[in-house]
């Protein structure tokens, strides 16, 4: 409903239409349709998750007046529906910045949730012409993008940041706009982790077609066929280092991703290989081979997992980088070679 | 979960002379890491510190400093292949 107005806030077009704000500033439910959770459930696996945008500008929930609060957020629509299914019964304003179609706290680092685009987006809105008061509530997680003297400085709006969560927003109003330690402190609870999974999985997985079209080709010239077991294995350290892990984090042994994603892998792997009798006589070079290079795949997925994670620090993850990339690397090559010298010149059922 | 990534490696600090002890740092850092004794910021919990930047951007004194950035594995690997500051580009389907 939102989408398909014509205006989207802009001032132009309500001189045309003879009114102002009912017709101008299009009004959003605060319940989402199917379409809505099907759209939830499509970018969660990854699918036109850089296009799953709204137009920015001005919105209504309820029937908001010149004196009601104005909630300022990103145009990524899975961040809008989760911040409007936390207004109702809330009569309030919706200033929707240009975000690129990505997350506030994203967004924020990468500055387009920034001081510029909201000083500037009060203007193209007349923001200040709709309301009388002049305070925005802005999400926690937005002020790492922007300045809050500066806001007020330029554009008269004096900035409160809110909650990290847009499900403590009404407790945060209702309190007279103030939020509780709690609810400025980010999380990671193991669902956090698990709605992150499928985009985790679906990538490794686009990969390693790549990883799949090579062995194929490998198998022309193969003295063992790659086969079923091999996928079965591969797979496995895929599923642990994108799903498994980050669903376990907190009770794996340990700090680093990397490390975590390792520790689990060697365990799926020694496992498959013992399942698929690898241990035997004759497959000492394919054994030794997967240990090294399996573990390693599983290490590396769960390190690219400190991008969706909410605590790591760019100096922490390089540190990590600059010791587990160079074992990463050494350890997947030597496997990789040992394993193909099993199955190029060895061979050996199975 | 209660936090757990490698210890001391940090970037923020906190110039006690210049605080003026406003309580913005507090008010805009997810992860508790200020505290406020005799109204002036103190960090405590150095080790919970993301490098978001938030505090250092609204301290109204300059009074922070850390290097801001996005902690994301990913992302520095594109920025050593491209030779910039890591971003968080997100095209395709990598992080965040």
């Amino acid at each position: 409903m939102s989408k398909d107005c014509c205006c989207s806030g802009e001032l132009d077009c309500s001189a045309e239409r003879g009114e102002f704000r009912e017709t101008n500033i299009p009004v959003v439910s605060t319940t989402l349709s199917a379409r809505d959770i099907f759209g939830v459930l499509k970018v969660r696996f990854g699918i036109g998750r850089m296009d799953y945008k709204i137009e920015p500008g001005l919105y209504a929930v309820g029937n908001p007046d010149d004196n009601s609060p104005v909630l300022v957020s990103a145009n990524y629509k899975l961040t809008f529906d989760a911040l409007r299914k936390e207004l109702s019964s809330l009569d309030c304003w919706l200033l929707i910045l240009d975000t690129k179609g990505v997350n506030v706290w994203c967004a924020a680092g990468k500055g387009t949730f920034g001081t510029e685009e909201l000083i500037n987006r009060i203007e193209k809105t007349g923001l200040s012409e709709i309301v009388t008061n002049r305070k925005l509530i802005l999400p926690q997680l937005g002020a790492s993008g922007v300045n809050f003297n500066e806001v007020a400085r330029r554009s008269g709006f004096s900035v409160m940041f809110g909650t990290v969560r847009a499900s403590d927003i009404k407790q945060f109003i209702a309190d007279g706009f103030k939020a509780t330690p709690e609810m400025r402190t980010v999380k990671f609870t193991t669902r956090d982790r698990f709605v992150l999974t499928p985009v985790e999985l679906v990538s490794a997985a686009k990969n390693s077609l790549f990883v799949l079209g090579v062995l194929f080709l490998v198998n022309l010239f193969a003295a063992r066929q790659f086969g079923v077991y091999d996928f079965i294995a591969y797979a496995g350290v895929v599923l642990t280092g994108t799903v498994l892990t980050p669903l376990l984090l907190p009770v794996i042994p340990g700090k680093a991703f990397s490390w975590k994603g390792w520790l689990l892998g060697l365990l799926w792997s020694i496992f498959a290989l013992w399942r698929f009798g690898w241990f035997a006589q004759g497959f000492g070079i394919l054994a030794a081979g997967y240990l090294l290079l399996l573990p390693s795949v599983s290490a590396y997925l769960a390190m690219n997992f400190t991008g969706s994670s909410t605590y790591t620090s760019p100096s922490g993850v390089l540190k990590e980088m600059r010791i587990a990339l160079p074992l990463i690397i050494g350890s997947a090559g030597v496997g990789a070679i040992l394993v193909l010298i099993q199955t190029l010149i060895i061979g050996g059922a199975i | 979960m209660k936090p757990n990534y490698l210890k001391n490696v940090a970037t923020l600090t906190l110039d006690t002379e210049k605080c003026v002890g406003c309580g913005k740092c507090g008010e805009v850092c997810p992860h508790g890491v200020f505290d406020f004794v005799n109204d002036k910021a103190l960090i405590t919990q150095r080790d919970l510190c993301m490098e978001c930047g938030a505090c250092a951007l609204n301290c109204p004194v300059n009074a922070l400093e850390v290097n801001a950035g996005v902690g994301c594995a990913s992302a520095i690997i594109k920025g050593w292949f491209t030779g910039g500051a890591p971003t968080c580009d997100c095209s395709g389907s990598e992080c965040c």
